[in-house]
């Protein structure tokens, strides 16, 4: 139960402050948010001056050019980026948490040559074709196919939910190479380029308005078959490295967020009066108690993840990501909702940065994996309860 | 940083867990219960037990009969009494160790107010730690005379193995005598939170078991019930709870901020009751019987949630801190230059 930081993690935390306080005063506006290419463009600036500072691919083992760092260190870049109001990872969100670590884990040498470096430096955006219009939740039954062709694959099918789209490069593929029904033994990973002919992009409109994601046409997409990572019909497994990323250490920083918009909450309803209420009173108190908890689990969870790296496992956040994806999305709709209580009837101007995030906070509980399957996995991977129906 | 539980920490938990099914089984749990019923005896042959093993002097000094060691061990102590639902005035005891003669070696029974209210084992305590103001104060007089001293009425307690006396009011007692070793009372309250706490957690740990074995061994409509996804997502949100408990009381252990022991005093409460109450539902007709278990991880939970700041203190606490900017986030976000602005 240390939660101190050794004098190395110290150390880290002071460079990285440093270099922190140095850059971010120099970095141009942030684009409007309707600018995808704009954004594009922004995100990996930083993304370029990270890598200039040796800050890029933190996490990635060294010999995939990343620097190695421990999940200690990770989570207190995240922190510390979030504490001094870094840019967002953005963009680069696939590439460097999901496509990237794949290759690294996955990819021969010649693939991690060819796709890891541009997404450190910031020079090529990654996307993501997992969920189809008929495979959400059940994923393993998606049906777009990749059929074998002499060297290449070529594709049929839609994607759905990509972010990023608009403006990717490359999209990290789930197809069925393997006969249809085979479900998750029939499925391959590939990297296929965005501008190959027969992918059309549609976005897609959330219900904040904006078009965070998009919707994949691929009409007999020819993919050369060496874009593939990891055995054919293996993409399953391969796959699954990646999604522990996702439910664990990726929300960190948002923590650290939430629980100063909760400060900033408090102080908005001393001013208006809500504070006079007890019961919002109180429902912030325990937000509070709930925020502090979760950056503990998420402290737990890291050093889960660095004693299984120090035993020679993964490294990865394992299944705690579940209960901590489960709870924080459900608390970060909580404190929206008890944002709009404070706002009152000011809760309805959609150009209120608090209704806005209420109403992205509404994707949490639906984004990599709903509240129901994390509850499904805690039960039967967890708990060790019987296969549900 | 490592948060794990450190090896010597794993053996403590052990040791206590075995300490416990060796001196306090089921069946034994089951007596203190029926004694309690029929308003019977302190099982003062078990504390001195407690003493004995070091529960209750584990933080003192080595020199002073101690183990010499820390919150952090003292937790996962209070976590496994929590868990086998020990009874006592443990919390008030441990902290009287060193201060009041015989409380380390379990030979002396002491029990603690903060306020007027529910007091537990009053009748059967040799002394009463009094943390109601901003010095702790000591009155050494149990049993008959510290129940007149009080003016306390014995009430019919809903937790069958702690007695109950009310207490209307703490008026100046002269029989109180100042406690000037024993730190400031402000510190001891916290102290006594999250032991509560730590209790807390090994209850909503027990009841999250005993669900989980229930529901593998069930069997209707031809399968487990644990295979059904209603019963299954209630498991789950069981283990959320827990495990979100399970982090804050532990987190506050090292560093026993004043945020972080609210947040771990707030959240094992709502983790130890709602997991009882969902494991009562999911024992169906056997939940709601005497002989089950869970009534009575239940009802001590309710008790505890009373004691050492109730919810709505911890709130209120908690709310209040996210103002004065000292303390609502973790160290890390208030030594930050930003601040938490």
């Amino acid at each position: 139960m240390d939660l101190q930081p050794t004098a190395e993690e110290e150390e880290f935390r002071q460079g990285l402050r440093a270099w922190l306080a140095a850059t971010l005063p120099h970095l141009p506006p942030k684009p409007a948010p309707a600018d995808w290419p704009a954004r594009r463009a922004y995100d990996c600036d930083w993304q370029r001056a990270l890598y200039d500072a040796g800050y890029a691919g933190l996490h990635w083992p060294v010999d995939a050019g990343g620097r190695g760092a421990t999940p200690a260190q990770h989570l207190i870049f995240l922190e510390e980026t979030e504490l001094a109001g870094a840019p967002y990872v953005g963009a680069n969100f696939v590439g460097l948490l999901h496509a990237g670590p794949t290759i690294a884990a996955e990819g021969t040498a010649a693939q991690r040559a060819r796709w890891l470096p541009p997404i450190l430096r910031g020079e090529e955006v990654w996307c993501q074709g997992f969920s189809e219009p008929e495979a959400g939740s059940d994923l393993a039954s998606l049906r777009t196919r990749a059929v074998r062709d002499g060297d290449d694959y070529v594709v049929t099918g839609t994607k759905i939910w990509t972010s990023h789209a608009e403006v990717a490069d490359w999209c990290e593929l789930l197809a069925r190479t393997g006969p249809a029904g085979s479900g998750h033994r029939g499925i391959s990973w590939i990297a296929m380029p965005m501008d190959a002919p027969g992918v059309t992009v549609r976005p897609l409109r959330t219900l904040a308005g904006s078009t965070e994601f998009a919707e994949l046409f691929l009409d007999d997409v020819r993919i050369p078959a060496g874009h593939r990572v990891g055995a054919e019909n293996d993409g399953w497994r391969v796959t699954m490295v990646t999604l522990a990323f996702e439910r664990g250490t990726a929300f960190a920083g948002e923590i650290v967020a939430c629980r100063r918009t909760l400060v900033q909450l408090a102080r908005t309803a001393r001013e208006n009066g809500r504070w006079d209420d007890a019961v919002l009173r109180r429902r912030l108190g325990r937000l509070n108690a709930v925020f502090t908890a979760l950056w503990r689990l998420v402290q737990w969870n890291t050093s889960e993840a660095q004693a299984s790296l120090i035993a020679g496992g993964s490294g990865l956040p394992g299944i705690g990501g579940s209960v901590f994806k489960l709870r924080y999305s459900q608390a970060r709709q909580e404190l929206y909702d008890a944002a709009a209580e404070i706002l009152g009837p000011h809760s309805l101007d959609a150009g209120r940065l608090w209704t806005a995030e209420r109403l992205s906070s509404l994707a949490y509980t639906i984004a990599a994996g709903t509240s129901q399957i994390q509850q499904n996995i805690i039960a039967e991977r967890i708990l060790g309860l019987p296969r549900g129906r | 940083m490592d948060f794990r539980l450190s090896d010597d920490q794993r053996a403590v938990q052990t040791a206590m867990r075995e300490l416990l099914a060796a001196h306090f089984p089921r069946e034994k749990l089951r007596q203190v219960v029926d004694a309690g019923e029929q308003d019977q005896g302190f099982d003062r042959a078990l504390w001195h037990e407690l003493g004995k093993a070091g529960f209750f002097s584990l933080r003192l000094p080595e020199k002073d009969g101690g183990a010499g060691l820390g919150l952090p061990e003292a937790v996962l102590l209070f976590e496994e009494a929590g868990r086998a639902l020990l009874a006592g005035p443990l919390v008030a005891t441990h902290l009287a160790a060193g201060v009041v003669p015989g409380a380390a070696e379990g030979t002396a029974v002491v029990t603690a107010l903060d306020r007027p209210g529910m007091v537990g084992h009053l009748a059967a305590a040799d002394a009463v730690l009094l943390l109601d103001g901003p010095a702790p104060r000591i009155l050494r007089t149990g049993g008959e005379e510290a129940l007149k001293v009080l003016a306390a009425r014995p009430v019919r307690s809903v937790d069958p193995a702690t007695p109950l006396h009310h207490i209307e009011r703490l008026s100046p007692l002269p029989g109180a005598t100042p406690l000037s070793d024993a730190g400031d009372a402000a510190r001891l309250r916290r102290e006594a939170a999250l032991l509560t706490a730590a209790e807390q957690l090994g209850s909503a740990l027990r009841t999250l078991e005993m669900a989980v074995r229930h529901v593998k061994n069930r069997s209707q409509f031809g399968r487990p019930i644990g295979a059904f996804q209603a019963v299954q997502h209630l498991c789950a949100r069981m283990l959320v709870r827990t495990e979100l408990a399970r982090s804050s009381v532990y987190a506050a252990s090292p560093a026993i901020t004043v945020s972080d022991t609210w947040a771990a005093k707030v959240l094992s409460d709502e983790a130890a009751v709602r997991n009882a109450r969902d494991c009562l539902q999911l024992h169906g007709g056997t939940g709601f019987t005497w002989e089950a278990e869970v009534h009575l991880h239940l009802k001590r939970a309710w008790l505890r949630l009373e004691h050492w700041q109730t919810p709505a203190d911890g709130e209120e606490a908690l709310a209040a801190a996210l103002l004065d900017g000292s303390e609502n986030c973790s160290t890390e976000i208030a030594n930050h230059p930003n601040g938490a602005t």
